[in-house]
């Protein structure tokens, strides 16, 4: 835009002037009009406001709502809320100085020195008609002694309120994660935080379930009018509107299960996933060892804490979707699935195992070092081959590998609500170069074909694999069965697009790994028809065999320190016939796949399958004492079911 | 003397620049700023760090731009005029079109720390492509009906996109900070006169119009009508806040109950304190005297903004200034009046002193406007 050229300068000059002038009018105008209502409001009615604000007044305090009840699948309350009694204290009713009120409650109710001179600091910090939290889970005798003594504690409001309890204590610890009071961190990520988040007694949910499906458990605030006088004192309560609970969950998972699984999996640093095979239903997650979840509610002391952290087996951990595992021979099926999809080899084509293969100038040596002869798909399997998938892997290359793992659930996100779910690694060229800078080796498309190498998957992943082998369909996992009693529509899953045929030969050797003569897993077989149970053994290494170790004799797991040993791994479903329930079980560090993570998986599957204790004779005669002294060291939750719908 | 010799001859050049700028402008804008610092610590109950520290910087970076802004002459600025309003109106479509894809309202952009809105860039952008639009167009032909007509498409077609998001408050900005550098321009006031009378008879149709079969609002946007005209019908309800805000603001009296004494604020009886109610804490605390003094300095702004424009002879300088602190002038009146109870309750800061980056930053990006065309006027 050029400028005005032929600008009559002063002409149009004047004509700003003129109306800059009236502008300028109108605004006085209105800056009167303000001042003069100032006046009015401040030196004319001053008195009369003044009269009010001392009179004032009304004030509206906010009701925590109580947070939605997490249940089971079966009704049992998995994270309910208990009542719980506090004493809080507020700095400007107590007359400003809180030390002499605080030394009289000293007097009822235990307070230590150093917790004296926390709450002193503490107090300095917050603003005077902030109420501070002095104790919590006061017993009853304790909290009716306080609000008998209350006209000697000024500033002291004894509360009854409702605190989160989670009655199955660790066993779900990892999936529901807790709640917690709300910190600076937890409001600096939030926009717009809700104004019932600065209430002190508001638990928000910090990690796990509990904070992913917060909007829903969280509820509204109820609304409670109360009178004050000039000092911000409570005269009296005019009126009350509870708010509304938060919504109540039903997930999937079966309470009673998971209390299995964490007793069958004792302290063994060690994960297991059941999955419904056809609903992709998770009906237990369970990491092991696990945590108290109540003691983060109620504040974790930093002894436990430390302990916790120290531990060498992690409990705070979740291994079941943060964990990554090299999935190790459980992971032969995909390799399997992709070379038959391929075309490139028939359920009948024999590859010849030595004991080793060459490739790429170096030897790779089978798990069996006489060699297993001559090898078709279904004792590849079943027998477990290394050297059948290797040069299998040569044929199809890695590409098609990625690629069946990919559609079989490795390699990526699975979105449940639970924090920190890894997205595990599917490898190929392309990832390899993206994350390495490198060219993909044959060597690698060896590791891989076996699980070992690059691929890394969680047991939640080589769970969903194995309901996807089992039912054909792409399964995906889920957490939630119903909000507030409407109940999730039944997902209806697409079929993978595999050929029938294919994956019957891959069910095949599955079922010929428990029931087959030569079966790596025969031994954790289940004996009723009914229940046939198919199933893959994997060990998968955590360091590397070196040459020289291997011609001194590879030395066995049980001479390793613990953090060196193999993990064991297995993926198993039943019954055979009609598939039901996926399992997979991680044990670190365990050993062999066969030995430690097989009667693991076994017993679950078993439990889920009998719908309580496995009965004794299912199992081959010579584990039955074993499992029946098990059984009776373990002390197990009551399969209570108490229905309840509100709090 | 031709145009350019013009110029070199009686602009300031390089650093002298500094000695140029409207100096007093720069202490009274402080001034206010150092007032809205004192009432975030008394609103934080004595704390610098929650609100005052945090506005202090943001402020101290704005001033930066102001000054840096004041260096730049006014061929600049008319030569970006147009595609600064381009960019802006795109944003705003961008902006809307996020908002379609969120699922809900969203007014910003983010571009790494620096949260944009682009509605409160529009304010700035619009006044200047209609003061250059003013400055190109021949002084007669200003009232004539399709000239007329381009200014209004200019102002509506971004307002309607802001009434979309859905922000009615930024949207009567923006019409009303185009309204008066209209008005400034000499646009006849025929046409501003009818667009009155057409608001008058909207008004009186909608009133009319409760209760029949062709009822022009929601139920709930009639009730919020009433609570305005009639705060104390529902005490306890949407009432409350205007309530609470006159009675802190007039038991203030003459000289206020001091410093961080202020029982009604103190005591969370309002809402946003730190925002929106910022000038009730101050006429509680500070009384009738400090109330005025906040009003006087804002007046001395809008006084020497006036002062300037009217003594530029650089129209498109002129009318800047004027759209400039118009907006400013509405951002404090509406604010006031708000908390007074003299207009229904909507949230507006208020301007240099309410806790806020995005409005601070434009409003220091309009005052370097303001001091770029002090500094550059035809001498």
């Amino acid at each position: 835009m050029t400028r005005n050229a032929a600008r009559p300068g002063d002409e149009a000059g004047s004509s700003v002037t003129r109306r800059g002038l009236m502008l300028a009018g109108l605004q006085l105008g209105v800056v009167t009009t303000l001042a003069l209502k100032l006046r009015s409001m401040q030196v004319e009615q001053a008195e009369e406001f003044r009269l009010l604000a001392d009179g004032n007044s009304i004030k509206i305090r906010l009701l925590v709502p109580a947070r939605g009840l997490i249940h089971d699948r079966n009704g049992i309350i998995i994270a309910g809320n208990e009542q719980n009694y506090r004493v809080t204290l507020t700095r400007e009713e107590a007359g400003g100085d809180v030390e002499p009120v605080l030394r009289r409650l000293a007097r009822l109710i235990p307070i230590s020195e150093a917790r004296m001179a926390e709450l002193l600091e503490e107090f300095t910090k917050r603003s005077a008609v902030t109420p501070i939290v002095l104790a919590d889970r006061l017993s009853w005798e304790q909290f009716s002694s306080i609000a008998v003594n209350a006209p000697s504690l000024a500033g002291v409001t004894p509360e009854a309120g409702l605190s989160r309890a989670y009655p199955r204590a660790g066993d779900l610890a990892h999936v529901l994660g807790y709640v917690g009071p709300v910190s600076d961190y937890d409001l600096s990520k939030i926009e717009n935080p809700d104004p019932v988040l600065m209430l002190p007694e508001f638990q928000l949910g910090k990690v796990g379930f509990e904070a992913r499906m917060e909007d829903v458990l969280r509820g509204k605030a109820g609304q409670r009018r109360v009178e004050v006088n000039s000092a911000g004192r409570e005269m009296r309560q005019l009126s009350r509107q509870e708010g509304d609970q938060g919504a109540t969950v039903q997930m999937t998972l079966d309470a009673q299960l998971q209390n299995y699984a964490a007793q069958r999996m004792g302290a063994e640093s060690a994960a297991a996933v059941v999955m419904d095979a056809q609903t992709g239903d998770i009906l237990t997650i369970c990491s092991s060892p696990s945590f108290d979840p109540n003691k983060f509610v109620r504040g974790i002391s930093s002894a436990d804490y430390k302990a916790l952290m120290n531990h060498d087996h992690r409990p705070l951990a979740d291994k079941t979707v943060q964990g990554v595992y090299p999935p190790g021979s459980t992971f032969k099926m995909i390799t399997l699935l992709a070379g038959l999809e391929s075309g490139l080899i028939t359920p009948g084509s024999r590859f010849y195992c030595p004991g080793y293969t060459t490739a790429g100038g170096r030897r790779f040596h089978c798990w069996s070092r006489g060699g297993h002869g001559s090898m078709d798909a279904v004792n590849g399997l079943s027998q477990s081959c290394d050297v059948y998938y290797y040069e299998l892997a040569q044929k199809i290359g890695i590409d098609r590998i990625a690629d069946m793992a990919r559609r079989l659930g490795l390699g990526q996100r699975h979105d449940l609500p639970m924090s920190a779910v890894a997205d595990g690694i599917a490898p190929d060229g392309a990832w390899k170069q993206a994350r390495y800078g490198q060219a993909w080796q044959v060597g690698d498309s060896l590791n891989a074909s076996i699980g070992q190498g690059y691929v890394l998957a969680s047991p939640l992943q080589l769970a969903v694999m194995t309901a996807r082998i089992a039912s054909g369909r792409e399964v995906r996992p889920r957490l939630v069965r119903a909000i507030d009693g409407v109940t999730q529509p039944e997902p209806d899953f697409p079929d993978l697009g595999l050929s029938p045929e294919n994956l019957r030969i891959a069910r095949l050797g599955m079922d010929e790994v428990m029931n087959g003569a030569r079966g790596t897993a025969r031994r954790s077989r289940i004996l009723r028809e009914d229940w046939r149970m198919a199933g893959k053994t994997g060990t998968s290494q955590v360091r590397n065999i070196t040459a020289a170790e291997r011609a001194r004799g590879v030395i066995s797991n049980d001479q390793l320190p613990w953090n060196r040993r193999d993990h064991a791994l297995f993926v198993c479903y039943a019954p055979v016939q009609a598939p039901r329930y996926a399992v997979s079980v991680v044990v670190e560090h365990g050993g062999g796949g066969s030995a430690v993570a097989a009667p693991v998986a076994r017993d679950i599957l078993l439990f889920a399958l009998a719908g309580g204790l496995p009965p004794l004779d299912a199992v081959p005669d010579d584990q039955r004492a074993a499992m029946e002294e098990r059984h009776n060291a373990m002390t197990l939750f009551a399969p209570e079911a108490p229905r309840l719908t509100r709090a | 003397m031709s145009y350019l010799d013009y110029n070199v001859a009686h602009t300031p050049t390089g650093l002298r620049k500094i000695l140029y700028l409207n100096w007093p402008l720069v202490f009274l804008i402080a001034a206010v700023a150092s007032i809205g610092f004192l009432m975030l610590v008394s609103v934080a109950g004595g704390q610098v760090d929650t609100w005052a520290k945090p506005q202090m910087y943001r402020f101290a970076a704005g001033m930066v731009i102001m000054l840096g802004l004041a260096f730049v002459p006014m061929w600049f600025w008319r030569g970006i005029s147009i595609p600064a309003y381009v960019c802006c109106f795109l944003l705003l479509i961008a902006v809307d079109m996020v908002g379609v894809i969120g699922m809900g309202a969203q007014r910003w952009i983010d571009i790494g720390p620096i949260r944009l809105q682009p509605s409160e860039l529009m304010k700035i952008a619009l006044v200047l492509l209609l003061a250059a639009y003013y400055d190109w167009l021949a002084p007669h032909r200003v009232s004539r009906p399709l000239w007329v007509l381009i200014p209004v498409v200019l102002i509506l077609a971004p307002t309607a996109l802001v009434l979309i998001q859905p922000d009615l408050g930024t949207s009567i900005m923006l019409v009303a900070g185009g309204g008066i550098v209209m008005f400034a321009a000499g646009v006849s006031l025929w046409y501003f006169g009818a667009v009155i009378a057409a608001a008058v008879g909207l008004v009186a149709a909608v009133m009319k119009s409760r209760g029949t079969d062709w009822q022009l609002l929601k139920d709930y946007q009639f009730r919020r009508i009433d609570t305005f005209l009639d705060p104390a019908a529902d005490p306890l309800g949407a009432g409350y806040n205007i309530i609470q805000s006159q009675i802190a603001l007039g038991s203030g009296g003459w000289s206020g109950r001091g410093f961080m004494q202020g029982t009604q604020s103190r005591l969370n009886f309002l809402p946003e304190k730190h925002t929106d109610f910022i000038f009730t804490v101050l006429a509680e605390e500070f009384g009738f005297v400090g109330a005025m003094s906040l009003l006087g300095l804002y007046t001395l702004i809008i006084g020497f903004c006036l002062y300037s424009a009217l003594t530029n002879r650089d129209r498109f300088a002129a009318l800047i200034t004027i759209g400039i602190s118009g907006t400013f002038f509405l951002y404090f009146a509406i604010n006031m009046a708000t908390v007074m109870g003299m207009l229904p309750a909507k949230g507006s800061p208020l301007p240099l002193v309410s806790y806020g980056g995005t409005s601070l930053m434009i409003l220091m990006l309009g005052f370097g406007l303001v001091q770029a065309a002090h500094v550059h006027r035809p001498r």
